[in-house]
């Protein structure tokens, strides 16, 4: 990755970006870090085991330096929730300079990526993609009632953390339908269930880029990201709509129009 | 402009799971689950997760207070110290070690609450020692 290092160097040294967020190596574990001088560079690692949602953690920063330009190193799913971030207004992309970096083919195997790269990468090999649904085909086979049970058995294993709501890069909104006690009663362990995962999953539906980083969070196991991606390939067979591919496409599923969200972020 | 995440451990039970705390310019603004922490491998429970907010909380104590007369006043550490010795030692006198008994907390370190078992046993001298982590 010594090429892709240069390119950050030259970017902080010819001042194109006022700082660039990535992994940084803390003590042997890589943990988020925005890299201001070019010199600090020496400890960004492309680590691909320990991924954070870098793009969400982009808004806190570019919200309170909305003037500032900032890099951030982005793999294939990074680069797609950018995209999602964009079009709903929580970023500005003319303030967000990408830095593209590939997955290796065990990553992509792992994760099932069917685009395990960003747009643009610096160094040359990528790997291939993985197009394999044996996840929800192996649920699907199941009939209804044994499925049904399957979730209700995953679902009542939540403690109610919203892990996989906080380090989700494609969840934003500034008021959350999982904390409205109207619809999800306070002080129930497990939440009411199926309808505390539904609800996130119609909400992440026209949204979910696949980074699977809900999943890693769930500290109960819970398979979410398997009903994310059944959600996410519905949305694509249904509306032919695949989230985070396209900017000036919106998603099917925002009725409501622009304004829904009460965005306050870096945006618009 | 400046952020870093800093590596700690979560202070609300015996787990001690692996947190990081994100500090924008000198603010500690979020907390993110430390994804290669061997304890609790890059999950948090909801007390982990919000773990910052207690940092700027208005209801934070930061000073002791003495209770005169119905409300809060502020006094030193020294005077706290002094009012608590001289109240444990009646109470000691009066109605034996057994009636007191002392319950620590997740938020001190392992050293603290060694000090403060053994502070009950061989000072107070009592076995009434509990901790607030019993889970």
């Amino acid at each position: 990755m010594d090429k892709t290092r240069q390119k950050m160097k030259r970017m902080l040294e010819e001042k194109t970006v006022s700082a660039i967020l990535g992994l940084r190596l803390n003590d042997g574990h890589p943990v988020p870090y925005l890299f201001i001088k070019p010199e600090d560079l020496k400890d960004w690692v492309p680590d691909e085991t320990n991924r954070y949602p870098l793009t969400k953690l982009l808004i806190k920063i570019a919200k309170k330096h909305p003037e500032e330009v900032i890099g951030v190193v982005v793999r294939g799913c990074e680069e797609r929730s950018l995209v999602e971030l964009f079009k709903n207004f929580q970023l500005r992309k003319e303030k967000v300079k990408v830095i593209g970096i590939a997955c290796s083919q065990e990553l992509a195997n792992r994760c099932r990526c069917d685009r395990p790269f960003p747009s643009q990468v610096e160094e040359s090999e990528i790997a291939k993609p993985v197009e394999d649904f044996s996840d929800i085909g192996e649920i699907e086979k199941l009939p209804e009632e044994e499925r049904f049970q399957y979730w209700m058995r995953q679902f009542g294993k939540c403690i109610k953390c919203y892990g996989c709501r906080n380090i989700c890069p494609a969840c934003f909104c500034p008021t959350c339908t999982l904390d409205d006690p109207n619809l999800i009663k306070p002080g129930e362990m497990p939440p009411e269930i199926p309808i505390f995962h539904l609800h996130k999953a119609y909400h992440m539906a026209d949204r979910c880029i696949d980074c699977g980083l809900c999943e890693e969070a769930c500290p109960m196991g819970i398979p979410v990201r398997r009903l994310y991606r059944k959600v996410r390939k519905s949305v694509k067979d249904l509306f032919g709509y695949i989230p985070g591919e396209k900017e000036e496409e919106k998603g099917p599923l925002e009725f409501l129009g622009e304004g829904t969200y009460e965005l306050l972020g870096a945006g618009k | 402009m400046n952020y870093e995440t800093i590596l700690t451990t979560c202070t609300y039970c015996g787990c001690g799971c692996g947190l990081l705390l994100e500090v924008l310019d000198g603010e500690v603004v979020g907390t993110l689950p430390q994804k290669d922490h061997p304890v609790n491998e890059g999950g948090l429970c909801i007390k982990g997760w919000s773990a910052h907010e207690f940092i700027y909380d208005e209801g934070r104590l930061k000073k002791p207070l003495l209770r005169k007369d119905g409300s809060f006043i502020e006094f030193s550490w020294e005077e706290a110290l002094d009012e608590v010795a001289a109240r444990l030692k009646k109470i000691k006198e009066q109605d034996g070690p057994d009636s007191i008994a002392g319950l620590t907390s997740a938020r001190c370190t392992n050293e603290e609450n060694y000090l403060f078992q053994k502070w009950m046993r061989a000072v107070v001298g009592t076995n009434n020692v509990d901790h607030c982590a019993r889970l």
